[in-house]
């Protein structure tokens, strides 16, 4: 019934340790408990609530940020481990009067409903067209060695990582096809 | 999650020295399983050693035809290099129905061996669970046990090895490199390198404490067509009910090794000589021992299909 | 104003902004994170951590409880504990208890609640704490207490009709089986959360509630303080689906521990805790008997339906669509609710209905294989004129059939096969289904205030609130046309207790009943307007800035500030309808001949719902109601161990929701309808509609292409794989 004992750390203060990264193009220098996750720094310590916490545990993606040019799960992540990496959230993508055309897309198509899982899905839609360029193969990707194309099942599956419960998945897709047809 | 020390070692070295000096260190790479584990007090190290630093992030070619990969290659990277894609399709294919595209870029190669069960009741620390908590017995194999292990576990614990990627690493005999406590190094196939739980399902795998995985090594391309087919509720994004990894020779003949049924991925050599035999010869041999519940006694006819579909598409191609 | 006859016509019939295709005014806030959600409110100054613990056993009583250790943890400020805390009050539809007493209810039932200075600090110290407990017996396996069930408490748990019995004995052609569904999780992507905040005796909740009226009330009752003093805010909400119609732990513990820490406290409940702490859709077994005659035309039919719950209260009433979907002279519904000691079951979207479908739905594939109908046909052959079980009502406006028709054709419904099992693509075997669908169209007094501008813009409050649904752009083209100005002239603010209470989202009255209201306040703001400058308006023009009265005209701005309140509420002549939604839903799925695993290919629903206020977030609701019945036809189940009592598989990772990859293609129509008995507007809900069916069509879909019939949901491939041929 009881988990394993745990000795607990008497009042010692838990270790914190400076950490530098930067944000949408701005250095963060911040002093954190080494515990705190890529996330929480985000949320809690630099008030970006764009990127959302849905589970925690990288079981929704609703978290989903993108370090040196790639998407990660911003929850399972320690932020001692982006001393130096430059991270992107949705904030960093656009703002309400300066929208990033995947943002553009997904007002247009009506690309979310509750909105809570949409700058990590945004965040992932912009990623995936990205690794479709950079030729990553998929789970439906029939020809290994051919090139990558950004067609429905393709975007669908390589966005499964985003959870949505309002399940705009479809009006998502259309969103990502218009940015991705602008581009071809 | 209990407080701890944090460090970037600058090399291998370095690592295995920091986390083999101590008995409550561990290695942080990508930190996908860890920190998740770290979250819930199952894992609650005192002092994390991350290894990002260490060089190991390369795929080279080795001497004899093959490749190795480093322990900290990305599940992405690992997947979309050409020689894999080119020469190993089974080890893309299987990398690529594992987790999401945002875990891949973060999972490493090291620690996707390392992955811990998702048994529901090892994730929830109220449950006894003797993986988690030796001795306190296993609510599972009463419990509800749907995705857990047919074969290869113990009275004291049913819980599956949940990875793809090792599973398609299986078929291809690929070795575990390792740099111990003391920089001594060892080769374990990967075969030997998880454990079956028998009577000490806590530990998971044949490494030491300190011990680092440094790299995977695959032995020259196998030829012949590579296969994945994982079989889940969902269409993505899930773990296995039942995943085959298959290397068919033109003549019929090849290796199979199955994921989502035991507490490593399952292969057993003597089954890959009933491939010319079909499905049900191969799963009989490959499941002579299996040992299921009630709930999850279906994954054995599930299997045999879900080859049987493998082997079809072999045989069209 | 009273809504007190049928509509006639009014200046909706010529809309300009409502019933057009509009993008969501706080589409840029969301798609930007800009949207504030209720634990990312940093504009309340001072806040600490909260973080909950949850019982970890199902049923008995908290023996000892050590805090001491997590007392004296770094950064703990404070600590409510159960065994220290007098149990709260119950809040409107609160069946478990929330918080406090040594007794247990439930699995992760709250027991403590630890504050700190940071998140990283409050989750340790939470597990510094020991408990103890004296674990008892309860009831977890409805199979096993439902024969013993007693009918539901309510005078309307059984209704017969004619003589079902005699009836269903003389019918040539009959059908008698029997369905279950499993407990079923809102999985909503934001947790429940609140940010709650004490200034002297009154509290300030910020917090994510669908209801916000309910919300304020139930706090003073919880809390035993008056409702006057507390305050709700609730802007944006990540996603509800009835798992936050009600107060629940997070805004409980957080305003105990707020008051005890001295400071404002956040608390989001922790994902793994989400399952067992709060609501779930209730498991149901059904049993479903229907006599036909040989041209098809039903004689008797009978729903019967059981569920279990705390206390044996408000169970999960699947026969509700059944009254009310096809003719039949003969009939019988009850509904039987059994005690249980899982955690609460509650509303989850379209509560009754999502899961008597599965089960209706799918009865009627049998009946129409039975008579060897189509099963379109069979539906339309069963076409009521009035409503099957309450005769003396008349449907306030009822397309079923033309929903049917016209999804037939789109779909392509004649290329299905009448044999199941025959159509093939590759490994593939491809079956299509079908499957009507009915949820009412209920409509709550809903009010708002509304305010003019010297500028001419408009500003309404309410307390209504936008769980996704798209409340903020309903609302605001609802001000907007019936002011005369154009769509960024209006600004709308939701969810805060201080506006007028509004009917909240829920039960898919929200749209319909929150324009309604915003309307009447309109309404009276025009009238004030018209007063102020002298002319008649309710017989002017509001249009482009401008009024015109007769041959006078004036702009808006002359008016300078004005507000006005205004309510709808509705008279009786609604009870002589039944006001419905309706749909006619299709799914094409291939099921792997190897391995039985089941992918959908695509899916059509063609609904009747009234005017469609906006077409483009009214699809939103579709779709997503079909990605959610999709998932409870194919592989959401809560995992009951009956031993433990609790639900295993307590994560998103355990409870599998779709995801992309599940869902290749869908389509929407909607057929262009007016209900002028619902409301000014004539327009329905849609949000729950669309997951009334859909997850039959794909059952259906799965025997069309197998010829295997199962009734268990989810259809999971263990439960019909030794069925499926045999593969070499």
């Amino acid at each position: 019934m009881s988990s394993r004992a745990q000795t607990p750390a008497k009042a010692s203060p838990p270790p914190t340790m400076p950490v530098s990264f930067t944000v949408n193009g701005k250095k963060a220098d911040l002093k954190l408990d080494t515990r705190t996750t890529l996330l929480d720094a985000l949320r809690e310590h630099l008030k970006l609530t764009g990127t959302k916490k849905g589970c925690d545990h990288g079981q929704c993606g609703a978290c989903t940020v993108i370090v040196n040019g790639e998407r990660i799960n911003s929850c399972l992540s320690l932020a001692m481990q982006h001393q130096g990496d430059e991270v992107t959230t949705i904030e960093g993508l656009g703002m309400p009067d300066d929208l990033h055309p995947m943002q553009a897309a997904f007002v247009k198509h009506d690309g979310y409903q509750c909105g809570y899982c949409t700058p990590g899905q945004i965040c992932s839609a912009v990623s995936v067209l990205k690794e479709i360029e950079a030729n990553i193969p998929s789970h439906v990707t029939g020809d290994l060695t051919s090139r990558m194309r950004p067609t429905n099942m393709e975007m669908r599956e390589r966005m499964s990582g985003n959870i949505c419960r309002c399940g705009a998945y479809s009006n998502i897709a259309d969103a990502m096809a218009e940015v991705a047809g602008g581009k071809a | 999650m209990r407080p701890f020390t944090y460090q970037r070692a600058g090399s291998v070295a370095e690592a295995v020295k920091a986390v083999g000096s101590r008995d409550d260190a561990m290695f942080l790479a990508g930190g996908t399983n860890l920190l998740d584990l770290m979250k819930l007090q199952i894992e609650t190290p005192a002092h994390i050693v991350d290894i990002q630093d260490t060089g190991l992030d390369k795929i080279e070619k080795t001497k004899d035809g093959g490749l190795r990969i480093g322990a900290l290659v990305s599940n992405t990277a690992l997947s979309a290099d050409e020689r894999v894609r080119k020469d190993y399709p089974v080890l893309t294919r299987a990398i690529q129905a594992g987790a999401s595209g945002q875990l891949r870029n973060k999972a490493t190669t090291g620690g996707n061996l390392l992955q811990r069960t998702r048994c529901s009741y090892f994730y929830d620390t109220n449950m006894a669970c003797n993986k988690r908590d030796p001795g306190s017995g296993c609510a599972a194999l009463q419990g509800y046990s749907r995705q857990l292990a047919v074969i290869g576990s113990s009275d004291k614990c049913i819980a599956t090895y949940p990875g793809d990627m090792a599973v398609g690493m299986r078929v291809l005999d690929a070795v575990v490199e390792t740099m111990k406590a003391d920089g001594s190094t060892r080769s374990i196939a990967l075969a030997d390198f998880h454990r079956l739980p028998g009577d000490h399902p806590e530990q998971d795998n044949v490494l030491e404490t300190g011990e680092l995985i440094t790299a995977v090594w695959l032995p020259k391309p196998p030829g012949g067509r590579h296969f994945y087919h994982k079989v889940r509720d969902r269409a993505s994004y899930a773990f296995a009910l039942v995943s085959v990894a298959a290397v068919i020779q033109d003549d019929g003949s090849g290796r199979v090794a199955f994921g989502g049924v035991a507490p490593k991925p399952w292969r057993v050599e003597a089954a890959d000589a009933a491939l010319g035999q079909g499905a049900k010869a191969v799963i009989a041999r490959a499941f002579a021992d299996a040992r299921p519940t009630e709930e999850n006694r279906f994954k054995i006819a599930l299997a045999e299909r879900a080859l049987a579909g493998v082997l079809a598409e072999a045989r069209n191609a | 104003m009273k809504f007190e006859a049928p509509a006639g016509s009014n200046l909706f019939d010529r809309s300009q902004i409502v019933g057009k295709s509009t993008p969501r005014i706080d589409g840029p806030l969301k798609t930007t994170g800009q949207a504030p959600y209720a634990y990312e409110r940093h504009d309340m100054a001072n806040q600490a951590y909260g973080w909950v613990v949850g019982s970890a056993i199902a049923k008995g009583l908290i023996a000892s409880m050590d805090v001491s250790d997590a007392q004296s943890a770094p950064g703990v400020i404070a600590i409510v504990s159960a065994p220290d805390t007098k149990p709260v009050g119950k809040g409107i539809a609160n069946n478990a208890p929330l918080f406090g007493g040594p007794e247990i209810a439930h699995y992760h039932q709250a027991i403590a609640c630890v504050v700190a200075e940071t998140f990283e600090q409050a989750r340790y110290a939470a597990s510094l704490i020991r408990t103890t407990y004296d674990r008892s017996q309860g009831a977890f396996d409805l199979a096993k207490v439902a024969p013993d069930a007693p009918l539901a408490k309510g005078d309307d748990s059984k209704s017969t009709l004619g003589d079902f019995d005699a009836a269903f004995a003389a019918a040539p052609v009959k059908l008698d089986a029997r369905y279950t569904t499993p407990d079923e999780s809102h999985a909503m992507m934001e947790p429940h959360a609140t940010i709650a905040a004490w200034e002297g005796d009154k509290l300030t909740l910020l917090t994510s509630n669908q209801m916000v009226a309910w919300a304020k009330q139930s706090m003073g009752k919880i809390l035993g303080i008056d409702p006057a003093n507390v305050r709700i805010d609730s802007p944006f909400i990540g996603g509800g689906f009835g798992g936050k119609l009600f107060i629940r732990a997070d805004a409980v513990m957080a305003a105990l521990a707020a008051k005890k820490a001295g400071r404002p406290v956040k608390i989001a409940l922790q994902r793994p805790l989400i399952a067992n702490n709060t609501t779930h859709r209730h498991a149901t077994i059904q049993h479903i008997r229907i006599g036909a005659e040989k041209d098809g035309k039903i004689t008797a039919i009978s729903h019967e339906n059981w569920s279990g719950n705390q206390n044996g209260k408000n169970g999960e009433d699947a026969t509700l669509q059944t009254p009310k979907l096809y003719a039949g002279a003969n009939r019988l519904t009850a509904n039987y609710v059994a005690t249980l000691d899982l955690p609460e079951g509650n509303a989850m979207r379209a509560p009754g209905e999502a899961v008597g479908h599965l089960a209706l739905e799918v009865a009627m594939d049998e009946l129409a294989e039975k008579l060897g109908m189509d099963p379109v046909e069979l539906r339309i052959v069963n076409e009521p004129k009035m409503v099957p079980g309450s005769p003396e009502k008349k449907f306030s406006d009822r397309n079923l059939v033309r929903c049917l028709r016209e999804g037939a054709e789109r779909f392509g419904w004649s290329r299905r096969s009448k044999t199941p099992g025959s159509m093939r693509d590759g490994r593939w075997l491809i079956g299509m289904g079908v499957a009507a669908g009915y949820r009412a169209g209920p409509t709550e007094a809903s009010g708002a205030h509304v305010k003019l501008d010297a500028d001419g813009r408009i500003t309404v409050e309410t307390d209504m609130t936008d769980i996704g649904t798209g409340s903020y752009t309903i609302i605001a083209q609802t001000a907007a046309e019936t002011m005369g100005v154009s769509l960024d002239q209006v600004k709308v603010e939701l969810g805060d207790s201080r506006y007028p209470k509004s009917s909240g989202s829920g039960g898919q009255w929200g749209a319909a009943s929150s324009t309604a209201g915003v309307y009447a306040a309109c309404v009276n703001l025009r009238r004030a307007i018209g007063e102020k400058l002298g002319f008649d308006a309710d017989a002017a023009t509001f249009e482009d800035g401008s009024i015109r009265s007769g041959n006078r005209s004036y702009k808006l701005t002359e008016a300078g500030a004005l507000s006005a309140d205004g309510e709808m509420t509705y008279g009786d002549f609604k009870d002589d309808y039944d006001v419905g939604t309706y749909a006619g839903h299709f799914v094409e799925v291939g099921v792997d001949a190897y391995t039985g695993v089941t992918r959908i290919r695509r899916m059509l629903s063609v609904c009747d719902a009234g005017r469609i206020l906006n077409p483009l977030s009214a699809r939103s609701q579709v779709i997503g109601a079909m990605v959610m019945s999709a998932g409870a036809a194919l592989m959401e189940e809560l995992a009951v161990d009956p031993r433990f009592g609790f639900f295993v598989n307590h994560d998103l990772a355990g409870y599998e929701v779709p995801v992309h990859a599940d869902i290749p293609t869908q389509d929407v129509v909607f057929l262009d309808t007016l209900d002028d008995i619902v409301t000014p507007m004539k327009a329905k809900g849609v949000g729950e509609l669309g997951i009334c069916g859909p997850g039959s069509a794909i059952a259906n879909a799965i025997y069309n292409a197998t010829g295997i019939r199962i009734r268990d949901y989810p259809l999971t491939l263990e439960k019909y794989l030794s069925e499926m041929p045999a593969v070499a």
